[in-house]
């Protein structure tokens, strides 16, 4: 067994290696990005090494420097993870000429399953089911075209190089695909350098059935049962669970031998996962092949109890399978939810902030979170919005998916828009529990998914009044004389009462409060009701009684902003204060960047009339592109960043007159 | 620290009896306070909203730090004393703290007479600046005034305590460290304009507040000039060019968040030279007062069981219990602070009055505060006493008290006649806060007695001209007596004339004196030296 392994990742993939290798008394070497100075994978690791300034590809993609690191810091092994170098050949390679272990499978499999439709062909002759398609490398547009009309429709149109749903366009006839095929090239040049397409059959209802296979250097493969990840937005996983459900154990048999040859085909080695579609009717088809550790491995781990990263240790460092084929074992059933920096409710965009508050739910044998974040770390620009991994075990499907409903509640998370209520609609609706699934389950249920908050408005505002007196209450306005009855913050009046105003910010709607304090109660006057409260505030848990309903919130306060947390759901509003006027209204002819990101194309000059709605600038951020549009006709009078300038969110970029000026 | 248990039963009659009365006397002070509250009334009040100022009230209650309380001062002031109706007399003045510091803040109401000075406007700021002095209390002038009432310029403008007391003062006061901070929020004419002159820091609102020593009208009967109020002591002027003013406001709510930041940089500490400890609240209600006291003076009560309601955790250590038994002292806490409370519990008699000369003199060397608790119809009379020497006795407690260099508050809660008011650390002996609950009288002696003494006179008269009196025509004489004594003695009555500093609600007593004594300590206790004690 190695010594010592160099972990050539970031988050919680490399806090979850790092885990591991210390319970196996391996030393960890972390490497990180400027960027990454305090991050948790760093902290945990015996040692860690600068990588360069925040961008992957000067830090985390830097093959050489993490070599010359690895060979430096006397590490025996490197661990990838997943995404960045894990599925790269090269780097697999130059490790192996370092006489460095790449925890990972050989070069050549890396090669083989890099290439879709390379994989494919290999696949076939394995006897391996494959979806109708074109997997050629003859790339003529009008080949393709032909070969589109040959493979029917609904089909897919997929970057050979690609993954994670880039350079990917579903053509519905072929009036379509002149269209999608150039903008999927296109995409795929950006992201991956290599225009290549392959043409697959769509299925309308299919599931995403993936196989863990592990195989050793011994020539020994063998499979650790299936997951279901068929819950998918855009072709990126959301919830996924192991075992599948509603799976003959036949098929599952059948899909786990066919994962098996489909390794050993490419003498694999390592951990890898064969991903299927598998249709209604059951039968199944080879999609592609993952060659690492897949975000979703602690599902598997859950129902198998075994700890994939010690199974991916032993096997690098030499050692057979730790278990046969017969002696693995299904227990239960295991969900897992990725907890995302984004925002469902305007198109699941990718949110960058602060977790200024962060509260996972505690973990036991039900409950796991994989993270690589703690509270106040930033959810950057440059690196995947991904928070955490939620995952539960229970005996069955059903039970799981209660324990995720409260782990998911019991989830807060303050500072940034997150998915959490998102995944709570989604484990806790009908179709979900009902075994509805296929890949198109959020499109299809999404009336479900997005409902109006079940939180009352008022009741609401009476709990953020009551939390904004308590908190007045706790503090000490003079430390020179505690006990003073002055710094009983009650608003005491002679003679009479003094209830005290407060105006509430909330969906850009203002409210008028009032607050009476009498005999260490709150009457709180919200419009025309009256609430009568007794409050209590225990650090980030305000517990009331309104009206004789005794109920606790949990909540996270920013200065004059509070967000509640309760059942799952979100209520955030703002204490209004007085505007003094004078120096602001900038902004108003301002446009400003709506989150952290680069700007890759300015489209006007300064002194360039331009119509309202005309589009700016463009931005892009979390590998996405935002345009920002005049909000008025006018004049530009300034632009303040150029092409390739990376910007902060809330900066101003442009300076915009309005027409009259 | 021994417990006060109480041995009132709520359930008795009496009890019952003497809650209503004072419940009701409670009720009407409410009334009364909610009536001033409103100042001006609504005309007034919305003309003045209409030029986008805050009302008086609100910019306090907007200066204060969020849930500070209010010690309001004289609620009362003026009450029924002028023709027309003057509420608070046109200025409202409080403790509170502004910025974690307490404050005394000063606010002209110009919904009542455009905030003109009448002689109890006068007297009524002169003390809520005699109180900041004593207890070195910064100050925060919120100017909206038309200067002194003209029509009643002669009992306002010439005297020592008339109008040119309060630069005076803010001089003095600024001389010893007393911040002294003015806000020109409206007018602040002639006279007034030296308010904020003499502030230390001064703020103005735009297009609000002027400051000059002529208004246009008197420029231009002067001088012919015509010019605009804004244009001869506005904002931009003060500000921008004659330097009158430090900081320039766009409207009330900056101009006091100004204010909160003047206060925030003074850099003050409180420094309390004494011990305190966390709060307990009274072990008994303290609507059981309405209940012990009543408001029949006639009645007598267990001052112990009034105590009880407002020490901490009714917890009160008794000094010389046994001797001098009419005259209760002993130590206890308030809101955290140590007071000695001297509370009546009878006619003073010789002994009493030493013995509270010598709990005086414990508490002056231990720098405790004193609480004086009034309930008094005098000293005792009679042959027996003035040979046994009452006045040298009572001498000595008038000493102790005049003399007495802690913190001295007292609460009338019953009668206040005669000596026993100077013994008792009346409005002569300046005491730092002084409060009256809406049962108590004050007088030279009670309306019977006054009636009593001059209907003996005029009988004696009578009988030494042989002229016949009837009991009935004896009644008739001493019932308009009794009334004017009774009018005059009225807490309404006293307030209006600032013998006090408020009728309380007595329930409210431990919270006033609480504030009262925190409002003291922002000057640490000094050293007391006494006169001589006639032995």
């Amino acid at each position: 067994m190695f010594n010592k392994i160099l972990i050539a990742n970031r988050g919680e993939i490399a806090c979850r290696v790092i885990q591991t290798a210390h319970r196996m008394g391996i030393r960890c070497v972390a490497v990180y990005s400027e960027a990454d100075r305090n991050a948790r994978h760093v902290a945990m690791a015996d040692e860690a090494f600068l990588l360069g300034p925040a961008p992957s590809s000067e830090s985390y993609l830097r093959a050489d420097k993490i070599l010359e690191i690895a060979k430096q810091s006397g590490a025996q092994a490197v661990h990838p993870g997943y995404g960045f170098l894990s599925e790269n050949a090269q780097f697999a390679q130059a490790c192996a000429d370092n006489g460095i272990e790449f925890i990972g499978p050989p070069t050549g499999a890396i090669e083989a399953m890099g290439s879709k439709s390379a994989a494919k062909e290999i696949m076939s002759h394995a006897s391996v089911p494959l979806v109708p398609g074109y997997h050629g490398d003859d790339q003529t547009p009008a080949l393709l075209k032909e070969e589109s009309l040959k493979c029917g429709f609904p089909q897919l149109l997929k970057a050979v190089a690609g993954g994670g749903g880039k350079g990917m366009r579903v053509v519905n006839s072929i009036d379509e695909f002149d269209e999608a095929l150039e903008s999927a090239c296109r995409e795929a040049k950006n992201a991956f350098g290599n225009p290549d397409m392959l043409i697959e059959r769509y299925l309308t209802q299919p599931r995403h059935v993936e196989i863990q296979v592990f195989c050793d250097k011994q020539g020994n493969g063998v499979y650790l049962a299936e997951r279901d990840c068929s819950v998918q937005r855009r072709h990126q996983k959301v919830i996924e669970e192991a075992p599948a459900p509603n799976l003959a154990d036949e098929t599952r048999k059948a899909m786990g031998e066919a994962a098996v040859r489909a390794a050993q085909a490419i003498d694999y080695v390592g951990a890898g996962t064969v991903e299927f579609l598998y249709d209604v009717d059951g039968s199944f088809y080879f999609m592609e092949m993952n060659t690492r550790l897949q975000v979703e491995h602690p599902v598997t781990e859950l129902i198998t109890g075994q700890d994939l990263v010690e199974w991916q240790l032993r096997i690098a460092s030499g050692e057979p399978l730790p278990q046969q084929q017969d002696e693995i074992r299904i227990h239960g059933h295991a969900l897992e939810a990725r907890v995302y920096a984004e925002d469902p409710d305007n198109e699941f965009l990718p949110a960058t902030g602060t977790l200024h508050y962060l509260r996972t739910p505690e973990e036991s044998q039900h409950v796991r979170v994989d993270t690589g974040v703690i509270e106040g770390d930033e959810v950057s620009v440059f690196y995947d919005p991904m928070i955490a991994k939620l995952i539960v075990w229970d005996d069955d499907r059903d039970r799981a998916i209660a324990r995720m409903e409260q782990a998911l509640e019991e989830y807060r998370i303050s500072g940034l828009k997150t998915n959490l209520r998102f995944l709570r609609n989604l484990a806790g609706s009908a179709p979900f529990k009902a075994l509805d699934l296929d890949t198109g389950f959020i499109e299809k249920h999404e009336q479900l998914l997005f409902p109006a908050s079940n939180l009352d408005t008022q009741y609401c505002l009476v709990m953020a009044a009551c939390f904004f007196s308590e908190k007045t209450k706790q503090q000490t306005t003079n430390p020179d004389d505690p006990y003073s009855p002055f710094g009983i913050q009650n608003s005491w009046r002679v003679n009479s009462e003094y209830a005290r105003p407060l105006k509430l910010i909330h969906n850009e709607t203002e409210y008028d409060l009032s607050i009476l304090e009498q005999n260490g109660q709150y009457q709180v006057q919200v419009g025309d009701a009256s609430y009568q409260v007794a409050a209590q505030l225990n650090d980030d848990k305000l517990n009331v009684i309104v009206n004789g309903h005794r109920l606790s919130m949990h909540l996270y306060n920013d200065g004059d902003a509070l967000t509640l947390f309760h059942e799952g759901e979100q209520f955030t509003c703002e204490q209004h204060r007085e505007n003094f006027g004078g120096d602001d209204h900038a902004g108003d002819n301002s446009l400003t960047a709506p989150m952290n990101g680069a700007v890759v194309a300015v489209l006007v000059e300064a002194g360039q009339e331009v119509k309202e709605g005309q589009t700016l600038v463009i931005m892009e951020a979390m590998k996405m592109e935002h345009s920002l549009k005049a909000p008025h006709d006018g004049t530009v009078s300034e632009i303040y960043f150029a092409e390739g300038d990376l910007v902060e969110d809330g900066a101003e970029l442009i300076s915009l007159n309005t027409s009259e000026d | 620290m021994s417990i006060i248990n109480t041995k009132i039963n709520s359930r008795a009659e009496d009890f019952r009896a003497n809650y209503d009365s004072m419940a009701e006397a409670v009720t009407d002070l409410r009334e009364k306070t909610t009536q001033i509250h409103q100042g001006g009334g609504a005309k007034y009040q919305e003309r003045h909203l209409s030029r986008g100022k805050l009302l008086p009230r609100e910019r306090i209650n907007t200066l204060l730090d969020e849930g500070s309380p209010l010690l309001e001062l004289s609620q009362l002031a003026a009450y029924g004393v002028y023709d027309d109706d003057i509420p608070a007399a046109g200025i409202i003045t409080g403790i509170g703290r502004v910025s974690g510091q307490e404050c005394m803040i000063i606010a002209n109401d110009a919904t009542v007479k455009g905030g003109t000075y009448f002689p109890l406007t006068v007297k009524k700021h002169l003390r809520a600046q005699e109180i900041a002095e004593q207890n070195h209390l910064p100050c925060i002038y919120l100017v909206d005034s038309g200067g002194a009432n003209l029509p009643q310029q002669d009992d306002v403008f010439p005297d020592r305590d008339h109008f040119g007391r309060i630069f005076y003062n803010q001089a003095r006061m600024s001389s010893k460290g007393i911040p002294q901070i003015a806000v020109v929020m409206g007018l602040c004419t002639a006279g007034g304009a030296y308010v904020p002159a003499m502030a230390d820091e001064s703020i103005i609102v735009r297009e609000q507040g002027t400051i000059f020593l002529a208004g246009p009208p008197l420029v231009k009967a002067a001088t012919g000039e015509v010019v605009s109020a804004e244009d001869l002591g506005g904002a931009d002027v003060h500000c921008k060019v004659s330097g009158v003013a430090d900081h320039y406001a766009e409207n009330d709510h900056h101009a006091l968040e100004i204010a909160r930041t003047c206060v925030a940089n003074l850099n003050r500490r409180k420094d309390i030279n004494i011990k305190t400890q966390p709060t307990k609240a009274p072990l008994y209600p303290a609507d059981d007062l309405y209940g012990i006291v009543g408001t029949d003076l006639r009645k007598p009560f267990d001052v112990r069981e009034v105590i009880a309601r407002i020490v901490d955790g009714s917890e009160f250590d008794e000094f010389k219990k046994l001797y001098g038994t009419t005259l209760v002292t002993g130590f206890a806490h308030i809101h955290g602070y140590p007071v000695g409370i001297v509370a009546n519990n009878g006619i003073l008699f010789g002994e009493s009055a030493q013995k509270g000369a010598h709990f005086i003199e414990l508490c002056c060397q231990r720098k405790i505060p004193l609480l004086f608790l009034q309930n008094i119809t005098g000293f005792m009379v009679g042959q027996k006493y003035e040979s046994e020497g009452i006045a040298k006795h009572g001498a000595k407690m008038v000493t102790a008290v005049a003399c007495a260099d802690v913190p001295k508050f007292t609460v009338l809660i019953g009668g206040s006649f005669g000596a026993g008011n100077y013994g008792m650390c009346g409005r002569a002996y300046s005491p730092n806060m002084m409060f009256m609950w809406p049962n108590a009288r004050i007088s030279v002696m009670g309306g019977e007695q006054a009636a009593g003494v001059l209907a003996t006179v005029k009988r004696d008269n009578m009988d030494r001209v042989g002229q016949e009196w009837t009991a009935d025509e004896e009644a008739e004489f001493k019932q308009p007596i009794i009334d004017t004594y009774e009018h005059q003695g009225h807490p309404y009555y006293a307030s209006a004339r600032l013998w006090d500093d408020g009728v309380i609600d007595p329930t409210q007593t431990r919270d006033v004196i609480g504030m009262s004594l925190s409002a003291a300590l922002n000057k640490p206790v000094g050293e007391t030296r006494f006169g001589v004690f006639r032995m």
